[in-house]
């Protein structure tokens, strides 16, 4: 089991550097499906390992797949709006919302 | 499914392929070739679900996330297309501060593992995985599966209001 987490604790971990150091929004959204995933790969471990008798955990993955699908859907969007106006996708560029 | 160095020797590959893709993922200069190893990375995953024997899960893995979130991102890729080029750079100046973080976070939680107890059960999973699951989201799971459908609906309108041209 140890495998596993090892395994979903390394994922993650990348997507928080590519997060940390991606200045495109696409690879940000990027990273972050990375994250969903090592998050998912621990739902489905803990439910094989710790809890066997029914099939929670694997119903929290899709629910979780599903909410990044949304995420994306909505993340993309915005982007094309960003593009659109800025004539670029570059975070840092984009700070009308800094205060 | 397998024998137990099977199914180990197809682990350390899957995941030997996963990690390599991942950091490729956050690392390359060119984003449309960081798209294409998202594709390799999560058809790994999927892997990974049918050796926890997840199958349902890997289906769904492979349709959603392969199928459809990183056929999107190639799309928004090629519609903003001007930054996919070599010359930009791709990543901003605080990649140290970001391996700081990441190897404390993998410390942590790789430390914190081994001191664990975990109460592991060894009985075996539901015989009839899509089934069990079918049952569940019908009957226990029912208002989330109904939550999760409205929040689709509202995703997929809040694309549509966010990407038109003109003003409503």
């Amino acid at each position: 089991m140890l495998q596993y987490l090892a395994l979903a604790a390394i994922l993650f971990a990348i997507g928080i550097f590519g997060v940390l150091t991606r200045r495109n929004a696409i690879g940000i959204l990027m990273s972050l499906e990375l994250m969903f995933n090592a998050v998912n790969i621990n739902l489905v471990t803990f439910n094989k390992f710790i809890g066997p008798d029914n099939l929670v955990g694997q119903i929290f993955a899709i629910f979780v797949i599903v909410i990044a699908a949304a995420e994306a859907v909505v993340g993309l969007a915005i982007v094309l709006l960003l593009y659109r106006n800025w004539q670029g996708i570059d975070i840092g560029n984009i700070n009308i919302m800094k205060w | 499914m397998f024998g137990v160095e099977v199914s180990q020797l197809f682990f350390y590959l899957l995941s030997f392929i996963i990690i390599v893709s991942a950091i490729y993922v956050v690392s390359l200069r060119n984003i449309f070739h960081c798209a294409l190893f998202l594709v390799l990375c999560l058809f790994s995953v999927a892997g990974i679900y049918i050796l926890l024997e997840a199958e349902f899960l890997a289906a769904v893995q492979v349709l959603i996330y392969v199928g459809a979130v990183s056929i999107l991102m190639i799309f928004a890729i090629m519609l903003t297309s001007r930054l996919a080029n070599k010359k930009i750079m791709q990543s901003n100046d605080n990649v140290t501060v970001a391996i700081f973080v990441c190897a404390g976070f993998l410390l942590t939680s790789l430390g914190s593992f081994g001191y664990t107890v975990w109460k592991v059960v060894d009985s075996p999973l539901p015989e009839n995985n899509t089934l069990t699951i079918g049952k569940l989201l019908m009957t226990d799971y029912v208002l989330p599966f109904e939550v999760v459908s409205i929040v689709l609906l509202a995703a997929m309108i809040g694309a549509i209001v966010l990407a038109r041209r003109e003003k409503i």
